[in-house]
């Protein structure tokens, strides 16, 4: 079994600041990964995207509107996004893109050139 | 061939969790509404997207904030009716040629919430804006509800 993306679990990590997990969808196109992150409130500005030793970061710090008036109904969580990957060989790193969109963000991590399917053509 | 070897997060999805503490204020205003308003959340038991709702309220308005991450507007449904503000709407899957969704967490499909508000709102000055996946609803309360200032003449 050919592992090409595996989510990483914090176990051992003394955070001081608390996360949450965002939902994610991972699709697979022919020459690349798309991954998409759901992270309500999070703007460019609140994105930070890392990616170190072969392991994918995604933190989202929210910047959520300011209501005012009194709570009476809650349900939202307050914490800020986080979620780490790790990342097949085959995905170029310096290549992967990102855009965030209402909230949701789009990742593309390309393969590199050298994985990709090829066709060879009889001369 | 699996694109992830799944493992159950450590943290669990927003979603999901934190509904119990709302299960309070859910048994309540279930008292508080008719028969028939209570059929929309048991359809979300089966569906599984439930986006998280806050409610505001201030001295002039009722503000609802609910989290629907990577919606169009024009697939999102706000409704008043009898003093239940409704908002309901559905993400269509987008799914481009070719492309296989390995493995998903992300909700596709319709949803609906339903909540009683506390007080009369002046149901034609409802306003909404929708921004970084966060909708907002603004209901200003009805002129009679809103406290007032007596003048002694």
């Amino acid at each position: 079994m050919k592992t090409l993306t595996r989510e990483n679990r914090d176990t051992d990590r003394a955070q001081t600041e608390q996360f949450i997990a965002p939902s994610a969808s991972v699709i697979e196109a022919g020459d690349g990964y798309t991954l998409e992150l759901e992270m309500p409130g999070v703007t460019k500005a609140g994105l930070d995207i890392s990616v170190e030793n072969n392991e994918l970061t995604i933190i989202g710090r929210r910047s959520l509107p300011k209501i005012e008036g009194t709570l009476i109904h809650h349900e939202s969580r307050p914490e800020n996004f986080r979620r780490t990957f790790e990342l097949d060989p085959s995905i170029d790193g310096d290549k992967i893109s990102a855009k965030i969109e209402q909230g949701l963000m789009t990742l593309t991590l390309p393969k590199a050139e050298h994985v990709k399917p090829r066709k060879i053509t009889v001369s | 061939m699996s694109l992830i070897r799944y493992q159950t997060p450590e943290l669990t999805p927003w979603s999901a969790s934190d509904r119990w503490s709302a299960l309070r204020d859910d048994l309540n205003s279930f008292f508080e509404l008719p028969f028939w308003s209570s059929f929309p959340r048991a359809g979300q038991l089966f569906t599984g997207w439930s986006p998280a709702l806050d409610l505001y309220q201030s001295t002039d308005n009722i503000v609802a904030v609910i989290e629907l991450p990577g919606m169009r507007r024009e697939d999102i449904e706000i409704s008043l009716h009898d003093g239940t503000l409704t908002i309901s709407g559905e993400r269509k899957h987008e799914s481009i040629n070719g492309d296989k969704a390995e493995r998903t967490e992300r909700y596709v499909g319709t949803f609906r919430r339903s909540i009683a508000l506390p007080t009369r709102v002046d149901a034609n000055k409802v306003s909404a804006t929708y921004r970084d996946g966060i909708l907002t609803v603004t209901l200003p309360k009805a002129e009679e509800v809103k406290p007032k200032q007596i003048q002694v003449s």
